[in-house]
């Protein structure tokens, strides 16, 4: 066992993430020499994966308030009103770090972590989503990482019982070396059901629940605050090991002794495990913390303070419980075969103390450990402005159908069916539209609420111009929600960025920071909770910026809904919103003419609104048999994604006043597609003028093709054979690492 | 109609179950925890879908060895229907009470997706609300259903009708031997199979091809 009194050298402060004014910084506060199990607690509360110390300042901008919002973030996950004395707790997380040391098990801990905060709350989670982006098809790492990523998500969530029901896949060479997974859950409770980590009471007992605790994770977040190198393969160690079982068990223990009244305080022991969830639980209440490691369950022996501050093993709890039920309690986990160890107490003096085999291992004061925590305002430059792409710069195609058929089947824009039928997405039986529409709809009761979920970013835009890109991740988002029907209600964010040092990088962060923000007050729909992951970077290459916002909608009624499929031949094809033919950043100039330029489509926050207030009435009003909102690839893109879903075809017109091209793959905002019995053409259209949203018809639904007046018929079986074909036959082929 | 779904640690579509039997027979299922050793009076137990004590070994190997499951197979050996779904039929293969094993799906991949089931048998209390030939959908979520037995047992199985479901040919998601999706006992009062009726119950769901299984057991009784 390392002692605890080793000589903290400059190299061992280093070794822990640490900066030299940061160590001076922990000098002055404590007034003398840390020991070593201080120091590894300083470096786990006061990385930048824990402590937020670049982003803090920016972070505090984003409007986290609205008539819905009971939790803002703070807490383990945010929560929101969805009438009834129901609300829904969500969050999202990233693994990001420690799924590219080692996919399969980074990934399937990144649910299970955001699992846990979801049902720390007291929520039982009834739907999750993730958000991916991979390095390059032809990088040689990226079949492994796809397939051992997917595979994790896969094996933690089916095994816990919780439908995945939605994300995002990206393929970037700006990926190749640090892969994106962000985990996203949702949760159901009762409003006057939530519970807190804030402790209430002194002398009260802490109580260990769970699974064992290993040596595995050591250090996970600090690693998870570095950039990598080619020497990263060698921090498989600090990636933690997923027992999904473990977690279903857990998560029908903690409903079950949250319901006998027993519960005071509840954190979860997610990043920097014991550490961060004691000095939190008691941070928050204005209480010290006396914790007795020797009575802490433990996976191996001869485990040192340091190894148990700092083991970020998985499906661990902390809780303060009532006295009184402490027998209750401990047979409710005996029951589910889990541990249930009292292993402290709340005190009244504000220190952290930590003791092993008797000695005093650690003596800190404990609101320090968490307020004092190093805040940076880093220098930031914004991002150099892009001069607009003209449409008339960019070549059109040879032939507009076999364009199309190609961009259907670009990494990019194929269809993800190869990656969601290996996730379960029906357990619980709530699922009414699953992954593939523009938003996932549960059900939350059978009176005929539910619930709408979207994951959203476009990191090519974000990285084109931060602020417009910031704005169109929300919109696109609350087009999304809004494209099945649902009202917005409020979001989660996961920032990956890279490293916060360079100014160049921060300007970016900066920058999305206030685009989300203007977006999210324009279109109310307010950050409830979230995470910042930087230092995506690789040998000095950092990723593209990623800011992946993941809503949550309210439908009141499941069965006026839309869906993207055509349902009906002979219907007339709508398109809402005004198109100029965007092409800069588009997907079109990006991987057909492989020249990305331009600014990305600006987005007009209130006409977003006006047009997507608009669509939502259609939907509710039973007046459209299929929507789709317009994005990546344009609309012609969201056409022939409305033929493929519903197998029936449709003629479309273009607009003489566009060029060809720019009409087909423009990626303006604020647009829809949307399918209508034709009999209410007239008056849809009319109320739109009364609006004062642009609509105008574009087409017919029927056939088994997809035709642009003027050009060849494209067959629905080619269209459907190039979205589905790229996935499976990517990942069939042999590994090459 | 009195049903008692088992619970195992890890069992994840026990809530799916008791939904489903209330809303399809009109009566509230109970809940049976696995260490219990007796089973109340109930005309059909049902052992629901999930991975019972984390598959770890085996899928089903440690629930077949459960307190609750002497009990299990004490009602069966007296009639009592037994319905296992998905993780339900791997415990139902593992101890005894229904022939073959489940195997690793043929791709390696866990498999989420609606398949086609043809009704291979109706001449049982859990199918005699189809029609033998009858063409269902019903969705299948799984990691291990690539049902198998040696040629024996598969002839036998055969001869006397005992096979309830097959997939269609082109819709076997795991490389089931024969397109087996579900078989029934001897005596035909155990059924198992992978596919999860319970998930397709009501129209919000997206159809009601899974309530037959539901509603030939209640008529069964009637």
């Amino acid at each position: 066992m390392i002692r605890n009194d080793i000589d903290i050298t400059p190299e061992l402060i280093a070794e822990h993430g640490l900066k030299p004014d940061e160590y001076q910084r922990i000098l002055d506060l404590i007034g003398r020499e840390p020991t070593f199990t201080e120091l590894g607690i300083f470096s786990a509360m006061w990385n930048e994966h824990c402590s937020y110390k670049s982003s803090k300042k920016w972070l505090r901008t984003l409007p986290t308030k609205g008539p819905r919002v009971i939790q803002g973030p703070g807490e383990n996950a945010g929560v929101v009103d969805i009438d009834d004395g129901d609300v829904i707790v969500f969050k999202m997380e990233s693994h990001n770090h420690p799924s590219f040391i080692s996919p399969y098990e980074g990934a399937a801990t990144g649910v299970g972590g955001i699992l846990r905060d979801v049902f720390t709350m007291g929520a039982r989670p009834v739907a999750a989503m993730n958000a991916l982006r991979f390095g390059a098809p032809e990088n040689e790492r990226t079949r492994h990482i796809v397939s051992g990523v997917v595979e994790g998500i896969g094996g933690y969530g089916n095994c816990f019982g919780v439908p995945t029901i939605g994300g995002e896949v990206n393929f970037d060479a700006r990926y190749n070396a640090n892969c994106l997974v962000n985990a996203f859950a949702a949760g159901l409770a009762k409003a006057d059901g939530i519970f807190l980590s804030e402790a209430k009471g002194v002398g009260l007992p802490i109580v260990y629940l769970g699974s064992k605790t290993g040596r595995d994770g050591i250090h996970g977040a600090t690693m998870a605050s570095a950039e990598f190198d080619d020497d990263s393969e060698e921090k498989r160690p600090t990636v933690q090991i997923g027992d999904p079982f473990s977690e279903k068990l857990l998560l029908e223990a903690c409903l079950e002794l949250m319901a006998s009244g027993a519960v005071i305080a509840i954190q979860d022991m997610g990043a920097a495990g014991l550490t961060c969830s004691a000095v939190e639980m008691g941070a928050k209440g204005n209480l010290g913390v006396r914790l007795d490691l020797d009575k802490v369950p433990c996976r191996e022996d001869g485990m040192s303070a340091y190894e148990m501050m700092l083991s970020e093993s998985q499906e661990r709890m902390l809780m303060v419980l009532k006295p009184e039920m402490e027998a209750e309690a401990s047979a409710i986990f005996r029951k589910w075969d889990l541990d249930f160890a009292v292993v402290g107490e709340t005190t009244d003096d504000l220190r952290f103390r930590v003791f092993r085999h008797n000695d005093l291992m650690a003596d800190l004061p404990i609101k320090e450990l968490g307020d004092e925590a190093p805040e940076y305002d880093r220098p930031w430059v914004p991002s150099k402005p892009q001069t607009e792409l003209k449409a008339s710069d960019v070549p059109a195609p040879a032939s507009l159908g076999d364009t199309l058929v190609a961009m259907l089947g670009l990494p990019d824009m194929c269809s993800r069916r190869w990656v969601w039928e290996q996730y379960d997405n029906l357990v619980q039986g709530n699922t009414l539209a699953g992954p593939g529409g523009d938003a996932a709809v549960i059900r939350v009761n059978d009176k005929g609420k539910g619930l709408a979920f979207s994951l959203d970013v476009t990191p090519r835009y974000c990285e084109a111009d931060p602020v417009e890109g910031g704005k169109q991740a929300v919109a696109e988002c609350w087009r999304n929600i809004t494209a099945v029907g649902a009202e917005p209600l409020a979001a989660t964010d996961n920032l990956n960025f890279g490293n916060p040092e360079k100014p160049e990088i921060m300007g970016q962060f900066v920058g999305c920071i206030q685009g989300i923000g203007e977006a999210c007050l324009a279109l109310d729909m307010p950050i409830v909770s979230g995470n910042v992951s930087l230092y995506n970077e690789t040998n000095g290459q950092a990723i593209l910026p990623t800011p992946a916002i993941g809503g949550v909608g309210l439908l009141p009624d499941v069965f006026t809904r839309a869906g993207k499929a055509i349902q009906t031949e002979g219907e007339t094809l709508i398109l809402i919103g005004a198109r100029k033919g965007h092409l800069g950043q588009s997907i079109y100039v990006r991987d057909i003419v492989k020249k990305p330029a331009g600014t990305p489509p600006p987005v007009d926050l209130q006409v977003e609104r006006r047009n997507g207030d608009f669509v939502r009435s259609l939907i509710r009003g039973g007046r459209v048999s299929a929507v789709h909102d317009i994005s990546d690839g344009g609309l012609l893109v969201a056409v022939a994604e409305m033929t493929i879903s519903g197998d029936i075809g449709a003629t479309i017109t273009p607009d003489p006043g566009l060029p060809l091209h720019a009409w087909a793959f423009g990626e303006d905002q604020a647009c829809y597609v949307l399918s209508v019995p034709t009999g209410q053409v007239d008056s849809l259209i009319s109320d739109a003028d009364k609006a004062n949203v642009p609509a105008k018809v574009i087409g017919k639904t029927g056939g088994r093709d997809l035709t642009v007046e003027g050009e060849a018929p494209i067959s629905l079986e080619r269209l459907s054979n190039a979205h589905e074909g790229w996935l499976p036959q990517f990942m069939a082929a042999p590994e090459t690492h | 109609m009195k049903s008692a779904v088992i619970v195992f640690p890890g069992s994840n579509r026990e809530r799916d179950m008791l939904y489903a039997l209330e809303k399809t027979t009109g009566h509230k299922a109970i809940a049976v925890w696995h260490q219990e050793t007796s089973l109340p009076e109930v005309d059909l137990i049902v052992l629901p879908g999930g991975f019972s004590f984390g598959d770890y070994l085996r899928t089903g190997a440690i629930a077949g060895l459960s307190p609750i499951m002497s009990a299990v197979k004490e009602k069966a050996a007296q009639g009592v229907r037994v319905l296992g779904v998905c993780n339900g039929f791997q415990i139902l293969a593992e101890t005894g009470l229904l022939p073959g094993i489940l195997l690793r799906n043929a791709h390696l991949k866990f498999v989420c997706k609606e398949v086609k089931l043809e009704v291979a048998s109706a001449a049982s209390d859990f199918t005699s609300r189809y029609t033998r030939g009858q063409i269902i959908r019903c969705p299948v979520a799984h990691h291990d259903g690539n049902y198998f037995a040696d040629d024996a047992t598969l002839e036998q199985l055969e001869a006397e009708d005992r096979i309830a479901f097959r997939y269609t040919a082109e819709t076997n998601p795991n490389g089931s031997i024969r397109n087996i999706a579900g078989i029934l006992n001897e005596k035909r009062n155990v059924l198992g199979m992978m596919p999860h009726p319970e998930n397709l119950i009501e129209p919000a769901q997206g159809g009601t091809d899974g309530r037959g299984i539901f509603e030939s057991v209640l008529e069964a009784i009637a």
